[in-house]
């Protein structure tokens, strides 16, 4: 009973003053729905206008300087390879070049090598030539001092022999040149040597006995 | 007037009880600062309109030479610009038409968490969104957007008849048909206001009755009392941070269903 009074007794006093805090807490208060609407319409309009579009745009330039950057970065890429390709092909060249340049070389060595050898072949036949002849030359040379040295040494024995010197008389007859001349000539054997040696042996063998002879005797 | 009366019970109920604590009630929010009636301008209204006017500074104040290289301002601009655009509007809307609704569902998002915001930081501490009306309000601009979308993709038969799911039995119909309907054209509204109101004028309500209840017993009450009342206090300071998540999440979630509704309307199949 207290309770109903106590309901007609607010509800007189909130007639009175205002009722508008007593309402139901869902119900909404025309004026803060419509000001709500004006508020929200003055941000929408902001945002619309003034904000979006610079952060969009912001947006694209991003978008448009990174990709920018990508294609940057690409042509840098490709700007390598083809630098890449460049120095490959010059490397190509270089080895071919190298190579070219070698076997050139090793040709031109060749050549080289072939033409000193047939100097040095030259120079040697040269030399070996100029070497006999003069072995030749002195070879006669010692003949000839030889021939004469064996004629004075068997007119020596002969004198000793015969007990007279026989040098002037041998001189004036040319006794041992003779003798010499046909033992070269082969019309005389030596006595004391085998038959068959000829020529230059057949010689040499007759002054060696001759020689030896000397010695034995002496 | 009944509905006036149901609430005058409740008031009149804690009111009897004499010199007592008195909790706090909804008529709290009700802060009328010039006339009264429907058309007050009530302190929501003021803080309404203060909010937007910071928002809008600070938007334009930051992106106004939006540059490629982001100063500190922009950057943060960015990050909730990019959260709604990137991560709501393209995700759910779709690449090939969320460009034209991002300004829409950046400034309620940007609307709904600075306002949220208010109810926890001084000097307002005052949850506009608490009193229905704005919510409708908003509300109210997201249900035209997204039928006039619907109506403008498909026409108006053409809106109507892609609300109801096809290829169903013929009897099923009979069900789905006012289901559907009812979702689009109440369900959804109702809830998407009432999800925000409700979440906004419970929390604050909460603190409020933390607040002013650890205040009363530490003022009024016994030893025993007073500890209380420093324990309220302290809960009401973890509330407060639990508040701020919550501010977060709503405004988060009444973007993100904005942008679910808009993308029901323009997809291409139910």
């Amino acid at each position: 009973m207290q309770h109903f009074t106590g309901i007609t007794q607010v509800v007189g006093l909130a007639a009175a003053e205002d009722t508008t805090g007593q309402r139901l807490p869902i119900l909404p208060l025309w004026g803060e729905l419509i000001f709500g609407l004006i508020a929200f319409a003055i941000l929408l309009w902001v945002v619309t206008k003034k904000v979006v579009p610079n952060l969009e745009k912001a947006y694209a330039e991003r978008t448009a300087a990174i990709e920018g950057g990508m294609q940057q970065a690409e042509e840098a890429q490709q700007q390598a390879q083809a630098a890449l390709e460049q120095y490959q092909a010059q490397l190509t060249e270089a080895r071919a070049e190298a190579a070219r340049i070698r076997e050139e070389a090793r040709e031109q060595g060749a050549s080289i090598v072939a033409e000193m050898r047939g100097q040095a072949q030259a120079e040697a036949t040269r030399i070996t030539e100029a070497a006999q002849k003069q072995i030749e030359a002195e070879r006669q040379q010692a003949i000839v001092s030889l021939r004469s040295e064996v004629g004075r040494l068997s007119t020596d024995l002969a004198s000793r022999i015969v007990g007279e010197s026989l040098h002037e008389e041998t001189r004036q007859k040319g006794i041992v040149d003779r003798f010499l001349a046909e033992l070269e000539a082969g019309q005389i054997q030596p006595e004391k040597v085998g038959a068959g040696a000829t020529g230059e042996n057949t010689h040499a063998q007759g002054e060696l006995d001759l020689g030896t002879a000397d010695g034995r005797d002496a | 007037m009944s509905l006036n009366v149901l609430g005058a019970s409740i008031l009149a109920a804690e009111g009897g009880e004499g010199s007592g604590f008195q909790a706090p009630t909804p008529a709290e929010f009700y802060q009328p600062l010039i006339g009264q009636g429907d058309w007050a301008i009530t302190r929501p209204i003021v803080v309404l309109f203060i909010s937007v006017a910071l928002i809008s500074w600070f938007l334009v104040a930051t992106t106004r030479k939006a540059a490629i290289v982001p100063s500190k301002g922009q950057w943060v601009t960015e990050g909730i610009y990019g959260m709604v655009r990137n991560g709501l509007a393209r995700d759910i809307i779709g690449s090939r038409d969320f460009l034209r609704f991002v300004p829409l569902l950046f400034a309620l998002f940007t609307m709904i968490l600075v306002n949220n915001l208010f109810g926890i930081i001084p000097p307002v501490q005052y949850p506009t969104m608490s009193r229905i009306g704005v919510p409708i309000a908003l509300t109210l601009v997201v249900f035209v957007v997204y039928h006039a979308v619907g109506i403008r993709k498909n026409g108006f038969g053409g809106h109507i008849k892609h609300m109801i799911p096809p290829g169903l039995p013929k009897p099923i119909y009979v069900l789905i048909i006012p289901l559907e309907l009812i979702t689009y054209f109440i369900t959804r509204p109702l809830t998407l206001a009432l999800r925000l109101f409700g979440n906004m004028f419970a929390g604050h309500m909460l603190l409020l009755l933390f607040i002013l209840g650890g205040e009363y017993m530490l003022i009024h009450g016994a030893f025993g009392l007073k500890i209380a009342g420093i324990g309220s206090f302290l809960l009401a300071l973890v509330l407060t941070a639990f508040e701020g998540l919550i501010e977060f999440l709503q405004a988060y979630i009444f973007t993100l269903l904005a942008a679910t509704y808009i993308a029901g309307s323009l997809a291409d199949e139910h």
